[in-house]
């Protein structure tokens, strides 16, 4: 359906690469996966700027906070699940609530790890990330988008967590686009249901519009770039007037995105919200394709599963009839 | 920077600074005692004598570090700055108390002149190691102290740190390691019913010296000897450099020396008044070597 463009973690390796290059305060913490994250770039370009700290997250997160102390702009480079699985204590305790100017970035994230499996898979660290306070959390889908994310990062005056993913993503974006840190952006228009998204499941949602506008389903989607702090103005102008959002993202759907969502439009009780994403389950290792097969984020599951939420949400619309069945049992 | 202060007026200082930490902590009803009390002498032989610091201008950038790691010893840490004229010694009586600036824990966002906010433990030795790299990369000329406790190098994060600085050369880091000999529960010697030192003999030292570190080691309570050997460990080797200071916990009350129960635990008034009177017995006493 589209070509497949740069892996955001190349962007990644080249605009961190072009920043040191520019600014003497940006520093790049390497935990011994620089080959595999796109860091690798930084030492190439900027040696003395590419800190390599060894197998040892906790240590590396803390570091970070001690360059920033002393006037650096560090980014943590290293797998999503040990960035905040491993290090969560760092960064709740030297990056968070000192409110330092570090980012960490997640690589790997999501499920396509490169046929790690579920050791490598974390599907809750945008879940984790958002409750720690002062936090900033972004997903960017594409690499137009990417490259804007990092830039204005590196000039955020706090800390920050961004995903960044393994495989060759398409461009859903064109040069004009403007990411703005909480900001989220109407991708494509429509009047039955709003679907809200994230990172790079956005494109599959953008398919999966698709797929839904040839079964005469018109389908609004949200790109949702910055998942803390949430667009609460866009969430809630898309909400109007739809009868179902449905968030959809390649996480877990316990407290990412589709949690977010839930919190700012149940406050307003507009619409009935749906949340699609991994279930609460860990991943396994297997062909990319055959992943988002199973765990239904391919725009064909992701437009098979709206459509089936819509019915339910139909059926549900006709409340009279069900009471009388239910009263004449 | 540095003051210049007599060995005699030091051991006063030591004396000022256990009488605040024992009255804040029973004033608060709640924070350490036995960690703070073995920190003292150190402290204050890094702040009178060694560290080259401007009270009046804490954000100084050309000032040395100072990360107290080891950060449940922070009101031993507030009571020296206080007496170093970072703020007013009134102020101590302040910590714990809700909207305090002197934490439980050291809070940098709430107390100027706090390097780094501490508590967890193992993580404040890393961000000294972070420190320490920016300044190497800056060509910055200060030096950064990092004060652990012995019980804290259980923490892998340490030795985590200790490699890395090891590989990147960092002779402008110094690691302060508080060996009071016990932690805060530790480990039990069934044969004497006593708590397990967490390391016993040569253990630590061994292990920093095979980290690739200079391990200078001692007497953490002697003020004659210790500004010496923390200035000699600021002396650049290419390599970074510990002070392993053998100290006692709760040193300098006598019914609180070696007992973990101390770690922390609140004295009643009865307690507090025996122990501000031991104090006083010191302070009286310059003839009395620690």
């Amino acid at each position: 359906m589209r070509l497949p463009g740069p892996a955001l973690r190349q962007v990644l390796g080249e605009t961190l690469s072009e920043l040191a290059g520019k600014d003497p305060k940006i520093v790049v913490l390497d935990g011994d996966v620089g080959s595999s994250t796109g860091g690798a770039a930084v030492e190439t370009a900027h040696p003395e700027r590419y800190l390599q700290t060894g197998i040892g997250e906790q240590n590396m997160v803390a570091m970070a906070a001690g360059l920033a102390t002393v006037g650096f702009v560090p980014f943590i480079t290293t797998f999503a699940c040990f960035a905040v699985a491993r290090a969560l204590d760092s960064i709740r305790v030297l990056v968070a609530q000192p409110g330092l100017p570090v980012t960490i970035v997640g690589g790997y994230a999501g499920l396509l790890t490169g046929m790690t499996g579920k050791t490598h898979q974390i599907f809750n660290d945008v879940a984790i990330m958002r409750s720690l306070a002062s936090m900033t959390v972004i997903a960017p889908a594409d690499q137009i988008e990417t490259r804007q994310v990092i830039e204005r990062l590196a000039a955020l005056d706090g800390p920050a967590y961004v995903q960044i993913t393994r495989e060759p993503s398409s461009a859903i974006f064109d040069e004009d686009y403007r990411f703005e840190v909480g900001r989220a952006v109407t991708v494509r228009h429509g009047h039955d249901l709003v679907l809200i998204s994230t990172g790079v499941q956005t494109t599959r949602v953008v398919d999966a519009a698709e797929l839904l506008a040839e079964r005469g389903v018109s389908a609004a989607v949200l790109h949702c770039p910055t998942i803390k702090p949430i667009d609460e103005t866009s969430l809630v102008e898309a909400a109007l007037g739809a009868e179902l959002v449905v968030t959809v993202e390649e996480q877990s759907v316990l407290g990412g995105l589709g949690g977010a969502v839930a919190e700012v439009l149940a406050d307003k009780a507009l619409v009935p919200v749906k949340r699609l994403g991994i279930q609460d389950c860990y991943g396994e290792s297997g062909p990319n394709e055959a992943l988002l097969e199973k765990y239904r984020l391919s725009a064909a599951r992701v437009a098979d599963d709206v459509e089936q939420l819509l019915s339910t949400i139909h059926s549900r619309n006709e409340p009279a009839i069900e009471r009388s069945r239910l009263d004449d049992d | 920077m540095s003051a210049s202060v007599e060995e005699a007026d030091l051991r006063t200082l030591a004396c000022d600074a256990r009488e605040t930490v024992l009255r804040a902590v029973a004033n608060a009803r709640g924070g350490h005692l036995g960690g703070p009390l073995s920190a003292v002498d150190l402290l204050i032989a890094l702040y009178f004598g060694v560290l080259r610091i401007r009270p009046e201008e804490p954000t100084w950038p050309e000032r040395d570090r100072f990360v107290l790691s080891k950060g449940h010893s922070s009101v031993a840490l507030y009571a020296v700055m206080a007496l170093r004229g970072y703020f007013p010694l009134e102020e101590v009586m302040t910590f714990d108390a809700i909207n305090s600036r002197l934490q439980g824990h050291p809070d940098m966002t709430a107390l100027p002149g706090l390097d780094m906010s501490t508590g967890s433990l193992g993580l404040g030795f890393s961000a000294g190691v972070g420190i320490a790299l920016g300044a190497q990369l800056k060509g910055s000329g200060f030096t950064t102290f990092v004060m652990l406790g012995d019980g804290e190098c259980n923490e892998g994060t340490v030795w985590e740190g200790a490699h890395v600085a090891h590989r990147y050369r960092l002779d402008n880091l110094v690691a302060v390691v508080d060996q009071n000999g016990l932690q805060q529960f530790g480990w039990l010697d069934p044969s004497t019913g006593r708590r397990v030192p967490p390391y016993v003999g040569a253990e630590l030292a061994d292990r920093w010296r095979a980290f690739g570190w200079r391990v200078l080691e001692a007497d953490g309570h002697d003020l004659r000897t210790l500004p010496a050997v923390l200035q000699d460990a600021r002396e650049g080797s290419g390599a970074p450099t510990v002070v392993v200071a053998r100290t006692v916990k709760g040193k300098g009350v006598s019914f609180m020396e070696g007992d973990y129960s101390w770690h922390s635990r609140v004295p009643t008034s009865d307690e507090l008044a025996r122990a501000l009177g031991e104090i006083d017995v010191t302070r009286r006493t310059p003839e009395r070597v620690p």
